[in-house]
């Protein structure tokens, strides 16, 4: 007995100094991690002359937000947030919002083809997606022209918002039929048997229970497609209609002799992702294992 | 007993109204829909496009090719072995160094050592950056006049070129794209780890066993599924990559890689449809991790 609690004393010894050694370790390697972030936050609050008067290293005269007052100005961020917020916030509403009608078919109702729905979905969201391009591209153009308006989906959010949707639908879909598959069936019966039709069904009933599901890939999905930026590349021809994340592309080369701002802006363009990410870290990890753990 | 069951059983079949089976239609129908018209559609119509010639503009300029454009590419087009390459070093940077090193780190903090939220949300951080602001990022550490130039001495006036150097580059680039991914498969690994009873890890220590033998003999075997899931995100996510390369060099010409060429040969030179057979060479690439994770995912649903 007293022999087993000295090895086990001694264990613990041994563990707390490795303890200690791996803190090092790893507190050295996230200050690596970090520092590019640091360096350019450090670099947005100088401002440019002083750098290229005194050098990269030198001592700070002045330490403001003049860059951030300016890249508001000067590069119009407000406008390409408004646009970031136009594409993603009806882009994410819709794909929970279809992503949970899917789910709630295929694990509520005993269809043959459910499962060749879902596998539809899933494999979708795998799919390289420059596989698409050129098809979604033309198909934009001729729709719109056979409206008589070129720009109805070509050229505008709609087109974006679509685009979003139907590729990350997949994953929603997916990762909320798994979650649902952990709510008891009994609650569905019920329901059914108390006469609710399946509108109600799914509003009221599953709804709700499907809350912290949706909680967590709302961050998810508001993350990616947030800084997703090809699709507007392709699809938004104007650049005063482009996301935030695919402006700062063509800042980079206007401004990429003032880089002091250009790192304001880019911290900017960071910013909503990033608070986000503190203040609902939960969902997010959540959001991102749900997908990718359920084995 | 029994009967009162079927019964029941039936009469849910049956009591579907017209307006619920009306409902249900809509609620599989419109998102199917969708995905059908601008994913699946496009995907198929991109396969047939890669045996034509077509500028794109007019459906009956479309000239049928054969296997024209797939030699082309193959025969004639040295980038085309480059971005293979390319792809297969970053595959297998990713594969042998960047994965075990996130899943490194992910053993080391479910230690639970002090500070450890704070530590990993810092490893987390590149994860939820666009790699727009990643490009900008790492080009404040390594563009003229950015940190690592002035480390060297190297002031504005007789800077290099870090992203121009073909001798450093790929290793550069490879350093930055794994700073976003070890946060990634850390955090994955990290969620597994946290299901594995730490009395098992315990008592094998005790029993004598080394750190090593602990994570080969208990840690992988017991998380096997997200082992699996781990190795085919990183693969697809190899294959897949270029946004990161586009931001930085904006052409294929000095680094490429397949999915840079694909959207060079869409934006640029829509004229032979390459740019459609490059997709369509991706996708074959794809397509053994894509079925191995499916066939993971509904392991139980497909028996």
């Amino acid at each position: 007995m007293s022999t087993e609690m000295a090895t086990n004393k001694r264990y613990r010894d041994k563990q707390k100094r490795k303890d200690a050694f791996i803190s090092i370790f790893i507190g050295f390697f996230a200050f690596v991690w970090i520092f590019p972030i640091l360096w350019t936050v450090w670099t947005s609050l100088r401002p440019y002359n002083e750098i290229i008067s005194y050098g990269i290293f030198s001592r700070p005269r002045s330490l403001n937000f003049d860059n951030y007052v300016n890249a508001v100005k000067e590069m119009e961020i407000a406008g390409y947030l408004l646009n970031s917020a136009i594409v993603t916030i009806p882009s994410v509403i819709l794909t929970l919002f279809f992503g949970s009608l899917i789910a709630f078919v295929v694990t509520r109702y005993k269809f043959k083809f459910n499962l060749t729905i879902l596998l539809l979905f899933t494999a979708g969201n795998m799919l390289p997606i420059v596989l698409t391009y050129i098809p979604v591209f033309w198909m934009f153009i001729w729709v719109g022209e056979l409206f008589g308006n070129r720009n109805m989906f070509y050229n505008n959010y709609a087109g974006l918002i679509l685009v979003h949707v139907a590729f990350q639908v997949g994953f929603a879909a997916f990762v909320l039929s798994s979650y649902m598959k952990t709510i008891p069936k009994e609650i569905s019966e019920s329901a059914t048997i108390d006469g609710a039709n399946v509108f109600r069904h799914y509003w009221n009933v599953i709804l709700p229970l499907l809350r912290p599901a949706l909680a967590a890939l709302s961050v998810l999905m508001t993350t990616w497609i947030y800084n997703e930026f090809f699709w507007a590349l392709v699809l938004m021809s104007d650049d005063s209609k482009r996301p935030i994340t695919s402006a700062l592309r063509r800042l980079q080369g206007q401004y990429v002799t003032d880089f002091n701002l250009l790192a304001a802006g880019a911290i900017i363009a960071a910013l909503p992702t990033v608070i986000l990410f503190f203040v609902l870290r939960k969902q997010f990890i959540a959001g991102l294992t749900l997908g990718s753990t359920k084995g | 007993m029994k009967t009162a069951t079927t019964s029941k059983k039936t009469r849910s079949r049956r009591s579907l109204s017209k307006t619920d089976r009306f409902t249900l239609s809509a609620f599989v129908g419109i998102p199917t829909l969708l995905q059908i018209l601008l994913l699946w559609v496009p995907a198929v119509v991109t396969i047939f496009l890669s045996f034509t010639y077509w500028n794109g503009i007019r459906l009956s300029d479309i000239r049928w090719a054969g296997i024209q454009n797939y030699k082309t590419i193959f025969l004639n087009e040295p980038l085309f072995y480059e971005a293979l390459k390319n792809n297969g070093v970053w595959l297998a940077f990713f594969v042998l160094v960047a994965t075990p090193l996130g899943i490194l780190l992910a053993y080391q903090v479910d230690r639970g050592i002090k500070g450890h939220a704070f530590y990993e949300s810092i490893f987390y951080l590149p994860v939820v950056l666009s790699l727009a602001v990643i490009g900008i990022i790492w080009n404040f550490m390594l563009q003229p006049g950015g940190f690592v130039q002035g480390l060297m001495g190297l002031d504005i006036g007789n800077a290099i070129s870090i992203w121009g150097n073909p001798d450093i580059n790929t290793w550069v680039i490879l350093g930055v794209a794994s700073w976003r991914h070890i946060g990634y498969i850390m955090l994955l690994y990290l969620s597994g780890l946290k299901s594995v009873d730490p009395a098992l890890k315990e008592a094998a220590a005790i029993d004598g066993a080394t750190e090593w033998q602990i994570f080969r003999k208990i840690i992988l075997p017991t998380m096997k599924p997200v082992n699996i899931i781990i190795v085919v995100i990183t693969l697809i996510e190899s294959l897949r990559a270029f946004d990161l390369v586009y931001i930085i060099y904006g052409s294929p010409t000095i680094f490429p890689l397949l999915n840079l060429l694909v959207f060079q040969n869409f934006a640029g030179q829509g004229l032979s449809m390459k740019g459609a057979a490059y997709a369509v060479i991706l996708l074959v690439l794809c397509i053994v991790p894509i079925i191995t994770y499916l066939r993971i995912v509904f392991k139980e649903d497909l028996k």
